[in-house]
């Protein structure tokens, strides 16, 4: 791979130890992929922080490092709410290490903001055509599809590492040719909400990390969208699809000659999987819900008192700028956390079975958790609670 | 014994692996080699070194110090982050040899400044034997069995 004369100097160490090593991770994974050369980032979006996921073994790596971040960077959620983490039933040891992980990274420059959505809170983060280096998968396989960015499936050092140098190597999904649909997935019925999350787990099982094309017959809305995307990159390894006629890049694709086709049936089925037992934890905001999420929880849970637990996760960001919606989820009972989710902190070890209306959670919640989960539409979700 | 002969004769011949550089920086060691993948997480214990993996060819041998010769990564990403506990607490590879590098130990191996090197002609599996003395110069991208 090419590098610049600056590029060279830095692994040569010229700009000290973790620019070095920063440098070598990302011309490493360059000469791996059969990169050309390095290419700047936009922003880079950084996994590897609960303590739950990268343990001691993570917290002393970014500790180590010194420097600052040369662009935007922003964190994936954390193991808990950074204040409400008590609440949580998260215990003091966890806490003390998690703030040690959040407290590493500020000192890179890195914004201490931990969410999976950042594009629903900061529009500059992320724009058609730009290059990024993000490291969660849903983030990525929205910044892809709906946003029309460029991101490969980065992992939390080399995304750190691109945030380190502003730039990453230019592979994958940084290219055209690798941004044409392989597979074509025709649904024979219109989907609405949880469907979305039920079609990408369906999706993604079969597409692995291929890029699908959707014929749909409904136009989904980008929350919608998002949690196909979610639940694609949890089954699969989808980091980037295309709807005919919805999302940006599809005009300009062929609809793929090898073409599945998904039927009622096969969506309804992935509602009567997992556990069967009564659930006893109802989690939405996988990924972090935006406002108008919050807002269709707010309404359904208006007049509700929850008969067992329900938390709904969003990022800080989010929730401080609509603190009514929040006060009129809270008011029932419900409780809104920020910074974290369920799937990534331990508080949910101590259930049997979750509710939800994310087909990523639903993938991910059995394996990370070791506790049963299923999935359905946000108003069974929220139904079945005592009225007052 | 016109056998043993030949194969000593190969032996000699094939003292040098050419392969591609990793991770940079020169190790020696005493070569574990198996067949078989390793996942970092979950399958070594990072305080001792040791392969946890039921049913692994490598379970219950110990990693440390040793010259690490299998095909690839796989499994979680935070394996790179074991792979620097295992360099901080003293128990990791000497160098590491895969027949094809993929990111989580490549990633692990370098901020680990564990010498590494890939895709050696001949195949190193096919080549090194365990218990064989390796030395790996992983910014040069070669292999010598000593």
């Amino acid at each position: 791979m090419y590098l610049t004369q600056e590029e060279e100097s830095i692994l040569e160490g010229e700009h000290g130890p973790t620019l070095k090593k920063a440098m070598e991770i990302i011309s490493t994974l360059g000469d791996i992929y059969g990169a050309d050369s390095l290419i700047p980032v936009k922003s880079a979006q950084i996994a590897g922080v609960s303590y739950k996921t990268i343990g001691d073994a993570g917290l002393e790596w970014i500790s180590d490092l010194e420097g600052k971040v040369v662009v935007p960077s922003i964190l994936n959620p954390a193991g808990m709410d950074l204040e409400r983490w008590q609440e949580m039933g998260v215990d003091a040891e966890f806490a003390s290490r998690q703030a040690s992980i959040i407290e590493a990274y500020h000192s890179l420059g890195v914004r201490c903001e931990c969410t999976c959505t950042p594009y629903h809170i900061d529009k500059e983060l992320a724009a058609f055509g730009d290059h990024l280096a993000w490291s969660e998968s849903s983030a990525i396989s929205y910044a892809n599809s709906v946003i029309g960015a460029r991101t490969n499936r980065e992992g939390g050092p080399s995304a750190l590492s691109a945030a380190l140098i502003g730039k990453t190597a230019n592979y994958g999904y940084h290219l055209d040719e690798n941004r044409v649909p392989t597979i074509g997935f025709e649904v024979d019925c219109k989907l609405t909400g949880a469907d979305y999350g039920a079609l990408g787990c369906l999706a993604g099982a079969e597409v692995g990390s291929g890029v699908p094309m959707f014929r749909l017959r409904s136009k989904p809305h980008d929350t919608e969208l998002k949690a196909l995307g979610a639940a694609m990159a949890a089954s699969g390894a989808v980091a980037l699809y295309h709807v005919e006629g919805v999302t940006p890049e599809s005009g300009q694709q062929e609809f793929p000659d090898e073409t599945i086709i998904i039927e009622r049936r096969q969506i309804d089925d992935v509602f009567d999987e997992g556990c069967g037992n009564e659930p006893d934890l109802v989690a939405l905001g996988c990924p972090h819900y935006s406002a108008s999420e919050l807002e269709e929880a707010a309404r359904l849970l208006e007049d509700h008192t929850p008969t067992k637990e329900v938390w709904v996760c969003t990022s800080r960001r989010v929730r401080d700028a609509n603190p009514g919606l929040v006060r009129r989820i809270e008011d029932s009972g419900a409780k809104v956390f920020v910074d974290t989710c369920m799937v990534v902190s331990p508080a949910t070890d101590r259930f049997r079975c979750v509710l939800t209306d994310s087909g990523k959670a639903f993938k991910y919640i059995p394996n990370l958790c070791g506790v049963g989960a299923r999935i359905a539409h946000i108003n069974e979700c929220l139904a079945g609670e005592d009225s007052d | 014994m016109p056998t043993s002969t030949n194969v000593w004769q190969e032996r000699i011949a094939i003292r040098t692996l050419k392969g591609r550089s990793i991770s940079r920086g020169q190790a020696e060691g005493e070569a574990l080699v198996t067949t078989q993948s390793i996942s970092f997480l979950g399958s070594i214990d990072p305080d001792t070194g040791v392969v946890v993996e039921k049913g692994h060819e490598l379970e219950g041998k110990d990693v440390t110090g040793k010259v690490l010769v299998f095909p690839s990564g796989k499994g979680s990403t935070v394996g790179s982050y074991v792979m620097y506990q295992l360099k901080k607490n003293g128990t990791a590879p000497a160098a590491v040899i895969n027949r094809s590098a993929e990111p989580i130990v490549a990633v692990g191996a370098i901020i680990s400044d564990i010498p590494m090197v890939d895709c050696t002609e001949p195949d190193a599996i096919d080549t090194i034997r365990t218990g064989d003395r390796v030395r790996v110069d992983g910014t040069l991208g070669a292999v010598d069995i000593l």
